[in-house]
C-alpha cells in the first residue's frame, strides 16, 4: 500500500503530526503497535516546567531561548516555538479535547500526593491554579470511591491544607461500583470510568451531592469520561459543584480520552490507523533512502511511503531499547547518541538526573535520522525518541511530543 | 511502642536484629531471662536478608568442612519443624556440567553420607525430568535435601516469640557506646537514629550479635575480633525460573546456586574481600553482575533471556582464621565468645560466624553462656521443639471469614498470606475495606498490611516490604508502594512522613534495579520516574520519613566523631 507518509508510533507525537498532515491533504498512515505513553498521561501537558537548578519556571516562552543547542526546541528555532504554540489549544479543540493554560506563564498543577507542579496546558477537568497561593476553590471536599486505592486523599488533604485551604474527606459507592470490587484487580480508573456512565453515571452524582453537601469544590480521582468530556458536564449539572479530577495511577482516564479523541480526529481526516501491527524491517535504497517497511500484519507487501516520521518514544515505548552493552533503536537499528558503557546511564540516587533519559536518535538540523553515520532524506524523527534533553526533569516531554510533531509535519508539508 | 526504657533493668542487651540476634532473644527470653534486643535499623537489615535464602542440607560444605555440613543438616530438620511456614521443601539437585569433572560427584557424595546429608547420585535424564529448567547438557545429578527459606519470616517470627517471651525490642535504636565500668560492661548507650536521643540502658550482660558490624561493637569495649568482610552479590529473576534449588557439583565458587523463593529466583553468589568502611555501602559492580550471568546461563539457559529484577549484595560475618584472600576456605562454624575468658572484659560476650541456617544453633550457645554467666538457673534450650509463631498448630477457622475448610474456597491473597504468615494469617482481616489488592504481584491485601503495621513491629513502607514481600514482585513497587503509603498515613496519622517514606522506598528500589538497569528492568525504572517524579513529583519532598538516609547515618557518625574528640580534648 502506497502513502505519502507513514508514520512509525501511534502516541501523542505520531497522532499530532498525522493530524497535521492528513488535514492538509496527504495520505498518513500510522503504524502503532499498542497503547502510548499518553495512556500514563497527567492531563497535563509540560512545555518547560523546571530549570537545571531545579526553580519552577514562570513563564515557559521567556525561558526557553536559554536552553542548550542540542535541546528540540532549540532545534525547532525559538521564534517557531512562539508561532507554534499559539496552534495548540485550537489543535486539540478540534479533536474534542479542552485545554486550559497559556505559554505566556505556567500554572500549578495538583499531583496524586498533594503536591504542586508547573504545568503549560491542563485538560479542562484537571485540579490546577494560577499559583499555589492563589487557589479560590472555596471549602473542599476530596472524595474518593470505596474500595479504591490509586486516589491518596490523606495526602490529598495535607498538601491542600498546606496551601491554605479548607477541606475534608468523604468516600462514595454505588451498587455498580460495589460489583466491581468482586475482583481485587479490577479496582483500575478505566474500569470505573466504564463503570460510570448513564444511570450509574447519575446514581454516583446523586451520592456524591449527598457527600459533598455543602462544600463548594469536590476533588474527585480521575475516573470520569473515558470517551468525551460530557460525562463530566452531566455531573457537574446534577450537583451543581465546581469538580476538579486528580490523576490515579495508571492508566490514566483523561489520557486514554485524549488517545480516542485525537485518534478519531486523525480518521475522521481521512487518516489510517493501523493499531497492534510491529515494523518488522525496512527496505533501504542505495542512495539513503527508506522505500518501504514490512510489518507483521501485512508482511512483504508491507507499506510504501515518500516520507516516513519516526515516533516511536524511549524504553517505555520501545523506541529505545537498552542491551546491556549498548542502546539502540529498536525498530531500524537508526544511529543512537548514547555511550555504550552501562555505567554512564545511571545516577545512583533516583531522584537526581538519569543520563539514560536523555539520550536519543541522531538527527540533523531538519530532523533527519542517520543510518550507519549518514542522514536518510526521508526519514524524520519527532518526539520522546529524539533525546537531547531530561523532559522528565524539565516537565517538557508533551511539549517536546507536540511541538516537534507540528514541526516535523510543517517541514514535510513545505517540502 | 519502639521507646527505649532507660529505668528498667536488664539481664542481658542483644546487639543485632538478624537472624542471629532475634534467635538469641528468644531463647534468652524463653529460659526467663530479662531480655532487649536492638537494632540499628530494621529485622534483617543486614547479611540476614541478604543471602540466597537457602535451605541448606549442607552438602555445600560436605567435602570443605564436615564440622558446618554436620550442623546445617541437623537444623536443616530442624527449622522444617520449627519454622514450617517460612520453609519451603523444594528439594536440591548437585549438577555436573561437562566443563567440570565427575570425579568430584563421588567424592562429594561420600562427603555428604558421612555428614549425615542424604545424597543420591541419579540419572541426569531424570534430573531433567525433575528441573526442566536444569542444563539440558549435565552429565551429572545428586539429589540433597535443599530448601527454601525466608529469611525475612524467620526472623519476625523469632521477634514475635522473643516478645511474647517477655523481651522487649527496639529497631532504629544504635548502640552508640557501652558503659564501662573498669573491665566490666554494664549496659548501652542507645540512641534513636530519628531523633538522635540518647539513652542509657543497664544491664548484666551484653551480647554483641552484630555480624559483621560486630567488630565495631567489640571495639567499643576495647575488644578485638578479627573479622573477615566478604562480599557476596546476587541476581534476582523475575519469576520462577526453577522449583527445585540447582547447585553446581564442584568446589565453592562464583554463581553455583540457583535458588527459587516465593515468586522469584536468585543466583548467587561472589565472594570478594571488602574494606570495613564498605560493609554499609554495598554496591553490585558491573563485573559481579557479568559474572553472576555468564555462570547462571551455565546451570540455567533461561536466565539469559529471563528479565532480571535487582542485584544486591550482603557481607558474611565470618571470623578471619588465616589470610586467605578469597573468603571461601574460612570455617563457616559457629564462634561464640566469653570476652571475659578471652580479654578480661566481664559482661560482655560476641556469637558469630556461623550462617542462616545454623542461627538457632548460634543462639543457643548464646543463651547457654549467658544462663552460666549470669548463674542463671538454666531451664535449658526448648528452641529444637517448641514451633515458632505461624508454625504453631492448625490455622483456626475464623468467625464471619470466608470458609476455610477448602482451599477453592480461599481468596488469592488469603491464601498468599496464609503462605506468608502460617498461623498467624487468622489474626488478618480480609472484610470490607480489608479485602482490597494493594500489591498485585505479591498478592497483599490492606488487612494485611494493617496486620504488619499493627502486629509486626514496622512502621515504615521499607519494613513493610521485609514483613509482607510488599514490591518485592515484577513492577518492584510501581503500582503499590503509592497504596501502601497512604495505609500508612492513614494507620499512623503522619500524611508527611508516609511520602518521605515513599520517596526513600522508591529510592532503595532503584539502588537494586541499577546495576542490572537495562531491558524491560529500565523500562521499569523510567515508568517508575515518570510516575513517582513526573506526576507526583515527590522528587520535591523533603521529608526523609521514618527511613534514616544514609546521611542521616553519616550525621549520627559524625557527631559522635566530634564528640570523641571533644572528650579527648
Amino acid at each position: 500500500m502506497k502513502y505519502d507518509i507513514v508514520i512509525v508510533g501511534g502516541g501523542l507525537s505520531g497522532l499530532v503530526a498525522g493530524i497535521r498532515l492528513q488535514k492538509a491533504g496527504r495520505k498518513v498512515a500510522i503504524i502503532s503497535s499498542g497503547q502510548g505513553a499518553l495512556h500514563f498521561s497527567t492531563g497535563s501537558f509540560g512545555l518547560y516546567g523546571t530549570d537545571a537548578e531545579g526553580n519552577d519556571v514562570a513563564s515557559p516562552l521567556e525561558a526557553i531561548p536559554q536552553l542548550p543547542e542540542q535541546h528540540p526546541y532549540i532545534k525547532i528555532g525559538v521564534e517557531r516555538v512562539r508561532q507554534l504554540v499559539d496552534e495548540v489549544i485550537p489543535f486539540f479543540a478540534e479533536a474534542g479535547l479542552t485545554m486550559k493554560g497559556s505559554a505566556e506563564a505556567n500554572h500549578q498543577r495538583l499531583t496524586p500526593v498533594g503536591l504542586f507542579k508547573p504545568a503549560w496546558l491542563s485538560a479542562e477537568d484537571c485540579a490546577v491554579c494560577p499559583s499555589v497561593n492563589k487557589i479560590d476553590w472555596g471549602s473542599t471536599v476530596v472524595v474518593g470511591i470505596k474500595g479504591y486505592l490509586d486516589f491518596y486523599p490523606e495526602f490529598l488533604i495535607e498538601g491542600l491544607r498546606k496551601a491554605g485551604i479548607e477541606c475534608r474527606r468523604a468516600e462514595v459507592s454505588t451498587p455498580e461500583l460495589e460489583k466491581l470490587r468482586n475482583s481485587a484487580a479490577e479496582m483500575r480508573a478505566p474500569s470505573i470510568a466504564r463503570v460510570l456512565r448513564g444511570q450509574a453515571l447519575d446514581a454516583f452524582a446523586e451520592q456524591l451531592k449527598l457527600a459533598s453537601y455543602d462544600a463548594q469544590t469536590i476533588i474527585l480521582p480521575s475516573v470520569i469520561g473515558l470517551n468525551d468530556e460530557t460525562a463530566m458536564k452531566r455531573l457537574r449539572e446534577i450537583t451543581g459543584k465546581r469538580i476538579y479530577c486528580v490523576p490515579t495511577q495508571p492508566m490514566s482516564v483523561t489520557g486514554m480520552r485524549m488517545m480516542l479523541c485525537l485518534r478519531r480526529a486523525f480518521e475522521r481526516f481521512g487518516g489510517t490507523y493501523l493499531l497492534g501491527d510491529n515494523v518488522t524491517m525496512g527496505n533501504f535504497s542505495d542512495d539513503g533512502r527508506l522505500v518501504s517497511i514490512n510489518t507483521t500484519n501485512l508482511g512483504e507487501a508491507g507499506l510504501e511511503a515518500d516520507t516516513y516520521i519516526l515516533a516511536t518514544g524511549s524504553y517505555f515505548s520501545r523506541g529505545l531499547t537498552a542491551a546491556p552493552d549498548r542502546i539502540y533503536e529498536t525498530v531500524f537499528n537508526f544511529d543512537v547518541n548514547a555511550p555504550l558503557d552501562r555505567m554512564q546511564w545511571y545516577a545512583t540516587d533516583f531522584f537526581a538526573e538519569q543520563p539514560y533519559m536523555s539520550y536519543g536518535v541522531r538527527t540533523d538540523e531538519d530532523f533527519h535520522v542517520f543510518r550507519s553515520g549518514r542522514p536518510l532524506g526521508n526519514v524524520l524523527a519527532a518526539g520522546a525518541i529524539l533525546g537531547g534533553c531530561n523532559s522528565l526533569k524539565e516537565g517538557s516531554g508533551s511539549g517536546v511530543a507536540v511541538l516537534t510533531a507540528l514541526e516535523v509535519a510543517d517541514r514535510i508539508l513545505k517540502h | 511502642m519502639n521507646k527505649p526504657n532507660g529505668t528498667k533493668a536488664y539481664d542481658v542487651v542483644i546487639i543485632g536484629g538478624g537472624a542471629t540476634g532475634a534467635g538469641t532473644a528468644r531463647d534468652c527470653a524463653m529460659r526467663g531471662l530479662r531480655v532487649l534486643l536492638v537494632e540499628r535499623l530494621d529485622f534483617s537489615a543486614g547479611a540476614t536478608g541478604r543471602n540466597h535464602g537457602l535451605l541448606h542440607s549442607g552438602a555445600r560444605y560436605a567435602v570443605t568442612d564436615s564440622e558446618s555440613a554436620t550442623e546445617c543438616i541437623k537444623e536443616n530438620m530442624t527449622l522444617r519443624k520449627i519454622a514450617a511456614h517460612c520453609v519451603e521443601e523444594t528439594g536440591g539437585l548437585f549438577v555436573t556440567l561437562p566443563e567440570d569433572s565427575l570425579e568430584y560427584q563421588s567424592k562429594f557424595v561420600e562427603a555428604c553420607n558421612k555428614a549425615g546429608i542424604k545424597a543420591e547420585a541419579i540419572d541426569p535424564a531424570q534430573a531433567k525430568r525433575m528441573e526442566p529448567a536444569v542444563n539440558p547438557d549435565i552429565i551429572g545429578a545428586v539429589t540433597v535435601p535443599d530448601g527454601a527459606v525466608d529469611p525475612f519470616r524467620l526472623t519476625t517470627a523469632n521477634v514475635i516469640s522473643a516478645i511474647q517471651h517477655g523481651a522487649e525490642v527496639l529497631t532504629y535504636h544504635k548502640v552508640v557506646n557501652l558503659i564501662m565500668d573498669n573491665n566490666r560492661v554494664c549496659g548501652v548507650i542507645l540512641q534513636n537514629h530519628f531523633t538522635g536521643e540518647k539513652t542509657r540502658i543497664e544491664s548484666n550482660l551484653v551480647i554483641n550479635a552484630g555480624g559483621i558490624w560486630g567488630h565495631g561493637i567489640a571495639a567499643m569495649a576495647g575488644v578485638k575480633i578479627n573479622m573477615f568482610p566478604a562480599k557476596g552479590a546476587l541476581l534476582i529473576f523475575g519469576h520462577r525460573v526453577n522449583n527445585v534449588v540447582i547447585n553446581r557439583c564442584r568446589k565453592p565458587a562464583d554463581a553455583d546456586i540457583l535458588v527459587p523463593g516465593d515468586t522469584i529466583s536468585l543466583i548467587g553468589t561472589t565472594s570478594t574481600r571488602v574494606p570495613y568502611d564498605q560493609v554499609d555501602n554495598m554496591k553490585v559492580t558491573r563485573e559481579e553482575v557479568d559474572i553472576l550471568l555468564r555462570e547462571g546461563m551455565k546451570i540455567c539457559p533461561a536466565l539469559a533471556y529471563t528479565r532480571i529484577l535487582r542485584a544486591y549484595a550482603g557481607v558474611r560475618p565470618l571470623i578471619a582464621s588465616d589470610d586467605d584472600p578469597s573468603g571461601r576456605s574460612i570455617s563457616r562454624g559457629i564462634v561464640c565468645m566469653d570476652h571475659a575468658k578471652r580479654d578480661g572484659i566481664e559482661g560482655f560476650m560476641t556469637i558469630s560466624g556461623g550462617k542462616l541456617m545454623t542461627y538457632r544453633l548460634m543462639a543457643e550457645w548464646a543463651a547457654n553462656m549467658a544462663c552460666q554467666k549470669l548463674g542463671h538457673t538454666d531451664p535449658g534450650c526448648q528452641t529444637a521443639e517448641i514451633p515458632l509463631p505461624g508454625s504453631d498448630g492448625t490455622m483456626p477457622e475464623k468467625e464471619g471469614s470466608r470458609k476455610k475448610s477448602h482451599i477453592i474456597e480461599l481468596s488469592t491473597e488469603q491464601l498468599a498470606a496464609e503462605w506468608r504468615h502460617g498461623s498467624l494469617s487468622s489474626e488478618i482481616d480480609f472484610q470490607g475495606d480489608d479485602e482490597a489488592m494493594v500489591c498485585e504481584c505479591e498478592a497483599v491485601s490492606v488487612g494485611e498490611i494493617k496486620f504488619a503495621i499493627d502486629k509486626l513491629h514496622c512502621n515504615n513502607l521499607i519494613n513493610l516490604r521485609r514483613r509482607t514481600r510488599l514490591g518485592m514482585g515484577t513492577c518492584q513497587g510501581g503500582i503499590c508502594a503509592g497504596r501502601a503509603a497512604v495505609i500508612l498515613a492513614r494507620q499512623l496519622h503522619m500524611p508527611d512522613k508516609a511520602l518521605g517514606d515513599l520517596k526513600a522506598f522508591v529510592n532503595e528500589r532503584w539502588k537494586g534495579m541499577m546495576p542490572v538497569g537495562w531491558g524491560q528492568t529500565l523500562v521499569e525504572a523510567q515508568f517508575s520516574s515518570w510516575l513517582y517524579e513526573g506526576a507526583d513529583g515527590l522528587d520535591r519532598v523533603k521529608s526523609t520519613g521514618v527511613q534514616p538516609t544514609l546521611e542521616q547515618l553519616e550525621d549520627v557518625k559524625d557527631e559522635l566523631k566530634s564528640e570523641k574528640e571533644g572528650e579527648e580534648k
